[in-house]
């Protein structure tokens, strides 16, 4: 069970969130456009690393905000949280 | 006679309080502080269980909670648990207790030919005999099921209440021993929060069995000075009697709270268990050490007991449990029992492993006459029920062979001591790696990983001074850490008797009884795996600890192998000739002790388990007799059945009401979704199926969600309230779901649209009236002029109904001529009531969502998630006419053209008609182009909605067919459940008013 920083809300419980997936993924600008290949590519392929992973998350019981999460797999530390459009941070950046 | 084991005086009990209890149907006094197991000591009971294999007879071991044997089923009907430690279970006015696994008593079991024939129950055995043939398992399963386990459950509901608290604080500290405290007592004095946690009745440890000074004063006084001021500080929170369970990510622990367990009254306010979530910036353990067992042939029997636990029932029980003892150890420590018992007229003799001992420790002996084996070992022991002889003879350590001459000894008990085991499984769990101390012979801790503290005996420290200041410093220094202002330091000078200062462990014991086939050389004593059973484990390829202990069980059961673990990975080090470093240990998993379900779950049980949702008008339809669906959380009227009718009467009679008359429905729980902002059309252009620019103020839309498959997610109408303005509706289960898709495509896609989604589900109560006479009944109740030429089909209007500001949509779901009030939520049981009254004339009649099925299938509307799957894009659903080709996109468009969801052969919705006219198909039903015997046969599709139709006359379905649309008017079968066969022809969707011209009056 994790402790949160909400960038909106401070350190929050788990309980108060959840999690949607790998962060980062446009959705393509003009889908009419792109290939099948690229839209499977959109659709259901993500990463599945051992360590840093970048994370959609949403405080839904709270302030209801989504905002990304950098974690590392490995020790289920969370490494930093940010804004939605903020950018994304490099591992060399924290 | 009773309580004849009981000393004349001493012990921390208060012998002026009689406590009556019954144990195995027998009744026995003990006193108030006594736990059953010292009061059963006291009452002379050493025999209390039957093991689990070989069902040996069992006494006590310890005096704690790392207790393998006396576990017993406690209390009587749906209060009663299996598996509870008699060395925690405090005495109480009237408690009732029974020993297990036994058949028909404790003193004659059946089950006892096992021990007999033990040779042929080696480990591994019901994996190795049961196995063939495959077929047969389930008939074997029943027996072994049968014969396996110890205790029972309950079978009634439990009656107690059990509650959950979250906790926050600075620090939490595990453990109440002389660590715990002073370290508490630092960070008190220097301002954290502190709570202090420790699983027994009483705080200050091990040390409150034993005699030791500070600074030359006596130890016991001391220790009540400290826990009276970490009592009178605000800052500091104490919960004795609990039990920290688990240790998570994060700092994260909970623990078992036993409120009033102890108490032979239970409350009907104060709850039975608590079960604490806490949340703390460091977590110290000091949880101490538990004693660990000698392995020596038939080393279980009753009357065999640790040292440590020895001491225990002596210092605070004041019970001897025997008179004519033999301490068996390999360090000093535990002499302070021999000293003791010697003391209170036990007659003693020891045995020890060592060649020397500590010389002041020799000549106590010799003055007190106390016989020394020195370099010897206990190689067997006798007795059936109790421990009654022991053979000792001298060990060659260097050689690993005994040697001399063979003494035998009568006694009534044996203690024995093998070291002690830092309580290192919450560590573990909170997934700090531990060492292997090669001077302590155990697993210490060693890095940590999380925020914690260790301190005490639990960290490996076994020297009193040490862990006095240590303990108290570190308290001082966590405070300075957190930012507060440490109190001052202060150095103690601790003495104990004896100190424990090193110690070696015994794997197994040479003995006449070598480690053979049956030979039994106890390592876990709760599921009887010996120390055989780990050499056949390693012969048979079992070499990876994980797999010892799974082929083995050692270390599993209810205990879990709190004092075995060390011991089974000592002898595999022997047997491989590696040391235990390389041996490595199984993963500690929470929780520590057993726990309730009933904790785990606190209030979230009954009605409270999941949070139910009432409308508005939920007391009007329970005082009208209706029957309740449960759609999502929400309670939803299913049908208003009168006297005598059941559902099939009652959804007939209410349908055709609305189809000839006039009906109501309370449609509440639809979700809503007021939207704002000057890019809603756009917004809502991508994010439903057709176009939404050119919706005029005041009008509605039908539309459909897919999410990025292409596949239709919910559906619902929407209205343009306002230039900027919009009113969704959603599926009842389906609107958090919506509202949560607009807020991601919202916050993390088109972060420029300027679109504002405020759930309104629970401010509107909406009451749909329908029916042929709906518009001249609301016309009565209303400013608003509901003529066709003001008021048409799809439009949206406000006004006053029954002198309330509402809004009124009309749109239909039935095919009727249908109006939607939507009233302020404070009203709505006021309207509804106000239209039940002025309705009487058109013969109102409210119906409940069977009926609003039955007539929406009439007119093919669809359900999503009902006649959707989630696997289903718009075209399969025939609604081609609703997925624009004109937007470039739209959420779902591009996955259309994708080669699966194009493919011309998929399902499509279509009507289904029962050729006998009268079976109604049930939904979920196969349907087959021609019923074969047996499978393999032609798969169409299924029944995805099926009713009578009582406009109709006859039954109507809907499918999904395998290209359905092109066979209109074929013929197919469904088989049903029962072997019968009905044919069907396919249909078109709408079987009533196919015109749809009724909703248009």
């Amino acid at each position: 069970m994790f402790v949160i920083k909400c960038p909106y809300c401070g350190e929050r419980d788990q309980t108060e969130f959840s999690c949607h997936g790998e962060a980062h993924i446009a959705r393509p600008d003009n889908p009419a456009e792109v290939s099948d290949e690229e839209w499977g590519e959109y659709l259901f392929f993500r990463n599945n690393p051992k360590g840093i992973h970048f994370e959609r998350w949403t405080h839904d019981h709270g302030c209801r905000r989504w905002f990304n999460v950098m974690r590392d797999t490995v020790s289920d530390k969370i490494v930093k949280t940010y804004k939605m459009g903020d950018q994304k941070p490099g591992v060399k950046d924290v | 006679m009773s309580n004849q084991n009981r000393t004349m005086f001493g012990g921390r009990i208060d012998r002026g309080q009689v406590i009556n209890f019954v144990f195995n149907g027998k009744r026995y006094k003990g006193f108030h502080g006594d736990t059953l197991a010292s009061a059963l000591l006291a009452n002379d009971v050493h025999l209390v269980g039957r093991s689990f294999k070989y069902h040996r007879a069992r006494g006590i071991l310890t005096a704690g909670s790392e207790e393998p044997n006396a576990i017993v089923q406690l209390g009587l009907g749906a209060r009663t648990e299996p598996n509870m430690r008699a060395t925690e279970i405090e005495l109480y006015e009237g408690l009732e207790a029974a020993s297990q696994n036994c058949w028909p008593s404790v003193n004659y079991d059946i089950g006892s030919l096992n021990n007999i024939l033990s040779s042929i129950f080696p480990a591994g055995f019901y994996y190795k005999t049961f196995k063939w043939p495959p077929s047969l398992w389930l008939f074997y399963e029943h027996f072994i099921r049968k014969a396996a386990g110890l205790g029972y459950s309950p079978t009634a509901k439990n009656p107690d209440r059990y509650e959950q608290k979250f906790y926050y604080c600075d620090l939490t500290i595990v453990g109440g021993g002389i660590s715990g405290l002073l370290f508490a007592l630092a960070a008190g004095r220097s301002g954290c929060s502190v709570l202090l946690i420790d699983e027994n009745p009483e705080l200050g440890g091990y040390l409150l069995d034993y005699n030791f000074s500070i600074n030359e004063k006596d130890g016991l006084k001391w220790i009540k000075n400290i826990v009276d001021e970490l009592y009178s500080m605000d800052n500091v929170r104490v919960l004795k009697r609990t039990t920290a369970m688990g240790y998570y990510d994060y700092n994260y622990l909970t623990a078992l709270e036993k409120v009033t367990n102890h108490c032979d009254q239970l409350s009907k306010t104060i709850p039975r268990e608590r079960y604490w979530r806490v949340r703390s910036k460091k977590i110290v353990l000091a949880q101490g050490a538990f004693e660990r067992p000698l392995v020596f042939a038939d080393n279980d029997r009753p009357g065999i007991m640790m040292a440590s636990a020895g001491k225990k029932y002596l210092s605070r029980y004041g019970v001897l449990p025997g008179k004519s003892v033999v301490l068996f150890t390999n360090n000093d420590h535990a002499y302070q029992t021999a000293f003791e018992f010697n003391d209170k007229g036990a007659k003693l003799s020891v045995v020890d492993t060592r060649e020397n001992i500590d010389t002041r420790i020799q000549k106590k002996c010799d003055d007190l006459g106390i016989k020394l084996y020195l370099s010897s070992s206990i190689i067997s022991t006798s007795g059936n029920k109790k421990v009654n002889q022991i053979e000792v003879q001298k060990v060659d350590r260097k050689q690993n062979e005994l040697s001399g001459e063979c003494i035998t000894l009568d006694v009534d008990s044996i203690l024995m001591s093998g070291g002690w085991n830092p309580a290192v499984q919450l560590f573990s769990q909170s997934r700090g790696k531990l060492r292997y101390d090669k001077v302590l012979n155990t697993f210490v801790p060693d890095k940590l990983t999380q925020d914690q503290i260790i301190i005490g005996c639990n960290n490996g420290c076994f020297d009193l001074t040490k862990n006095l200041n240590h303990s108290y410093q570190e308290g001082l220094n966590a405070a300075k850490d957190l930012n507060y202002e440490a109190a001052d330091s202060i150095n103690w000078k601790g003495e104990e008797e004896i100190s424990f200062t090193e110690s070696s462990v015994e794997p197994y014991m040479l003995g006449k009884k070598k480690v053979t086939k049956g030979s039994k050389h106890f390592i876990d004593f709760q599921n009887d795996v010996t120390a055989a059973d780990i050499f056949l484990a390693q012969r048979e390829g079992y070499i990876s600890v994980e797999h010892t202990k799974r082929y083995t069980t050692t270390g599993m059961g209810t205990d879990q192998g709190k004092t075995s673990n060390v011991n089974a990975l000592a002898l595999m080090s022997h047997i491989h000739e590696k040391p235990v470093d390389e041996i490595g240990h199984t993963t500690f998993r929470p929780p520590f002790s057993p726990q309730t379900f009933g904790a785990i779950a606190g209030r979230s049980v009954d009605h409270l388990f999941d949070p139910e949702r009432r409308t508005s008008i939920h007391k009007w339809h329970v005082e009208n007799n209706a029957v309740f669906e449960d759609v999502g959380q929400w309670k939803r009227p299913y049908y208003f059945p009168k006297k005598n009718e059941n559902i099939h009467d009652a959804v007939k009679r209410e349908c055709l009401a609305v189809r000839n008359g006039l009906g109501m429905l309370d449609a509440s729980t639809l979700g809503k979704i007021d939207l704002r902002g000057p890019d809603t059309a756009k917004f809502l252009n991508m994010i439903y199926t057709n176009a939404w620019s050119k919706l005029e103020i005041g009008s509605c839309r039908y539309g459909l969600m897919c999410n990025e498959h292409g596949m239709i997610f919910d559906d619902g109408v929407t209205t343009r309230l306002g230039e900027d303005h919009y009113h969704m509706t959603t599926t009842t289960g389906g609107a958090a779901r919506v509202m949560s898709w607009l807020e991601e495509f919202l916050q993390t896609e088109w972060l420029d649209m300027e679109v504002f989604c405020t759930s309104v589900t629970e401010q509107w109560t909406v009451l749909s009236i329908s029916g042929p006479n709906s518009r001249k009944f609301l016309q009565e109740l209303t400013d608003i002029d509901l003529s066709k030429e003001n008021f048409p089909f799809m439009k949206y209007r406000e006004g006053k109904v029954c002198g309330i500001d509402s809004r009124v949509f009309r749109i239909s779901f039935t095919g009727e001529l249908s109006f939607e009030v939507n009233v302020p939520s404070r009203y709505g049981r006021f309207v509804w009531e106000q239209f039940m009254q002025h309705g009487k004339k058109y013969n109102i009649t409210p119906y409940g969502t069977e009926t609003m099925h039955v007539l929406r299938a009439e007119k093919g509307f669809i359900i999503v998630g009902q006649d959707t799957d989630g696997s289903v894009t718009p075209m399969d659903m025939n609604m081609d006419w609703i997925v624009s080709k004109k937007k470039q996109d739209f959420l779902g468009k591009r996955s259309f053209i994708r080669s699966d969801t194009s493919r011309s052969d998929r399902k499509k919705f279509v009507g289904l008609l029962v050729n006998d006219k009268k079976t109604v198909l049930p939904e979920g039903s196969h349907i087959v182009e021609k019923a074969l015997k047996q499978p393999p046969m032609k798969m169409l599709g299924h029944v995805t909605s099926s009713y009578y139709s009582p406009i109709l006359g006859h039954p109507i379905a809907l499918a999904m067919i395998k290209n359905g649309l092109n066979l209109l008017g074929e013929k197919v079968e469904i088989p049903l459940m029962n072997g019968k066969v009905i044919e069907a022809t396919i249909s078109d969707t709408v079987f009533y008013d196919k015109e749809g011209s009724k909703n248009n009056e």
